[in-house]
């Protein structure tokens, strides 16, 4: 057999086993998740190596303790659920609100500075989460704003604006110039060209970054923990499962619980628009 | 809706900012260059402003707040400039541990990048061909970059415990195990291969796993999307000569991967260095695990040190900036070439 020869059945099989060992490290742990939450600690303590959930062990217990408010003696998550979803619209709207006319601009028009303006937005993609932390944390302890709601959101859009910003103008680039020309020739202004053609056009670009935004709003952790962990009533889902965490007395099937709740409503938002997420991410990664 | 809000707005935006007629005066029209620059400049204002007010001004007083005395308490009556004072400095670099977790901030993100680029170049490859069931599996391969980091590190908790994690059980059963060993909390974990006894990181390890494991789908999507833009020409043109897969990957697809490769290596080295909440949430920061953005967290919670923090911070976002000086001297290139 030839090297080549060999080396073609050698990676043919190769690819199976990677194909196999990627699909186990990727839906296992999701499955093991799911699974945790359906039984009872007592039968995870009693067999912890089990990959099933036997009919007569199946409960739905762990989601009613975890949903149930507080006065009723569960974990309120739907409390949770709610100021999550409120906290990640509003930086959606916010964010993109400030983000396209910047990218529209830094795509299309050639201003004086442009070039330093948008080298300017891709580098505070990059600056650390950290140092904006402090700052904020002390901003808002001044303003009263700390344990907020509209104050995280705002928080919130700091750490989004910038990929907002470079997924938006990744976009826009590929979009014709000469569509424009033939609005201004029809009569119609920027704003009006922006905003009757570009937009529209640009649809799901925008709902591809207002997914990611969302994402991001609806999975941090650290800007949640510093700003709302002394007010119970205005925790994120995030926030509150990790509070739950620390509560020795809160089995870890109802921890698992709570991750799903948290984790469901991302994954049904992401297959809904996988491809127009992924591709809205990596456009311009493909060109060279 | 109706249209005529729209229509008064528009209305006044012509009136303030059309040059589209010749002023009074009698001057010549704008040219179409000056009109661009200034529709760019009114576009890029809003933008401008929301970014330099929730981000470049909170970082600049970071830089202030590192070089002066402030803890919470006191920062209600504090001006924007205290006294200055390097003691934030002193303490940042004087504390316990200060290098070590520095080096302990470099092993992690080097580790961390390296396998999550690793890991999904390998999935790229895998997955390039197309095969039944490969869209949803290219779609389930994102779930651990989507999913919530608070969800995904909890079931590593559970898995990986020693009391009821499925891991350790699984451990027992297949390679029989005899002790469950503690994945999170294990400092050194000694290990004895062919008579040496040594000690690995284990802890360490085993967080640098988890960000491999969460992060491979950025790169995958990455790589893939780039492979997929390689022209077919190119490869058959090897073929025909008779090379072997090895020879293929190393002489057409590598150097054609090569600048999305090191954009993935500043990107994942940058915000992997920066990264406080999966270290935090699966040790806390113990065990030999203390990354230098959680101490940033624990001065700023545990002692409401603001200006200690502020300096933590600083060192990390400088140390970072030399790394990435060095980064780009050398391999500057491949990164412009990407990005441009």
């Amino acid at each position: 057999m030839s090297r080549a020869q060999f080396e073609e059945r050698f990676f043919g099989v190769l690819r199976w086993i990677v194909i196999a060992f990627l699909a186990v490290i990727t839906v296992l742990p999701f499955y093991y998740m799911l699974l945790l939450s359906l039984k009872p600690i007592d039968a995870l303590l009693l067999d912890p190596g089990s990959l099933w959930v036997s009919t007569k062990d199946f409960t739905l217990s762990t989601y009613r303790d975890v949903l149930r408010s507080t006065d009723d003696g569960g974990q309120g998550f739907l409390k949770f659920l709610l100021n999550s979803a409120l906290v990640s619209l509003g930086t959606v709207a916010l964010t993109l609100l400030a983000a396209v006319p910047g990218a529209y601009a830094i795509s299309r028009l050639k201003f004086f500075g442009h070039r330093q303006v948008s080298a300017l937005f891709l580098a505070v993609y990059l600056f650390p989460a950290t140092l904006l932390a402090v700052p904020l944390f002390v901003v808002f302890a001044k303003l009263h704003l700390s344990s907020s709601l509209v104050g995280l959101a705002i928080v919130y859009v700091a750490q989004t604006v910038p990929v907002a910003i470079y997924m938006l103008k990744n976009y826009l680039v590929t979009i014709p110039y000469s569509i424009e020309e033939a609005a201004a020739l029809d009569g119609l202004s920027r704003l009006q060209t922006l905003r009757k053609v570009i937009l529209p056009l640009a649809l799901p670009s925008l709902m591809a970054t207002g997914l990611y935004v969302f994402m991001i709003a609806w999975n941090e952790f650290l800007f949640a923990l510093l700003f709302l962990a002394a007010d119970p009533g205005k925790w994120t889902v995030p926030l509150g499962l990790a509070q739950l965490s620390n509560g020795v007395e809160v089995p870890k099937t109802v921890l698992m619980a709570g991750s799903v709740v948290l984790t469901i409503p991302v994954i049904l938002l992401f297959f809904a628009a996988e491809r127009m997420l992924t591709e809205g991410l990596t456009s311009g990664a493909d060109k060279s | 809706m109706t249209t005529a809000p729209a229509d008064t707005g528009q209305r006044r935006h012509t009136g303030d900012g059309s040059p589209d007629r010749p002023t009074e005066d009698g001057r010549r029209p704008m040219t179409a260059s000056r009109r661009a620059n200034r529709a760019g400049l009114a576009f890029v204002s809003p933008t401008f402003v929301v970014v330099l007010v929730v981000v470049i001004l909170p970082i600049l007083w970071t830089v202030l707040l590192a070089f002066q005395h402030a803890r919470l308490v006191d920062i209600q009556g504090m001006g924007l400039f205290g006294h200055w004072t390097l003691d934030n400095f002193d303490q940042v670099f004087g504390s316990a541990g200060f290098w070590s977790s520095l080096g302990t901030t470099l092993l992690y993100t080097v580790g961390a990048t390296f396998g999550s680029i690793a890991l999904g170049l390998i999935a790229a490859l895998a997955l390039r061909k197309p095969f039944r069931g490969r869209g949803l599996l290219r779609a389930a391969m994102l779930l651990p970059y989507v999913a919530p980091v608070v969800a995904v590190s909890f079931v590593w908790e559970v898995a990986l415990s020693p009391q009821y994690g499925i891991v350790n059980e699984w451990g027992r059963r297949l390679f029989g195990w005899d002790d469950p060993i503690a994945f999170l909390s294990t400092r050194a974990y000694e290990v004895h291969l062919l008579g040496l006894h040594f000690d690995i990181p284990l802890a360490l390890l085993t967080v640098i796993a988890f960000e491999t494991w969460r992060y491979f789908p950025f790169a995958f999507l990455f790589i893939l999307a780039r492979l997929q833009a390689v022209p077919d020409g190119l490869e058959e043109a090897a073929l025909v000569d008779g090379a072997t897969p090895t020879q293929r990957f190393r002489h057409i697809l590598l150097p054609q991967l090569m600048p999305v490769i090191a954009l993935l290596c500043v990107l994942r080295f940058i915000l992997t260095f920066n990264k406080f909440d999966d270290v935090y949430l699966l040790t806390g920061g113990g065990a030999g695990t203390d990354v230098a953005a959680v101490r940033v967290y624990d001065f700023l919670t545990a002692r409401y040190d603001v200006g200690a923090a502020a300096a933590q911070a600083l060192v990390l976002a400088v140390a970072l900036m030399i790394l990435m000086g060095l980064y780009f001297k050398f391999f500057g290139n491949k990164v412009q070439e990407e990005s441009s």
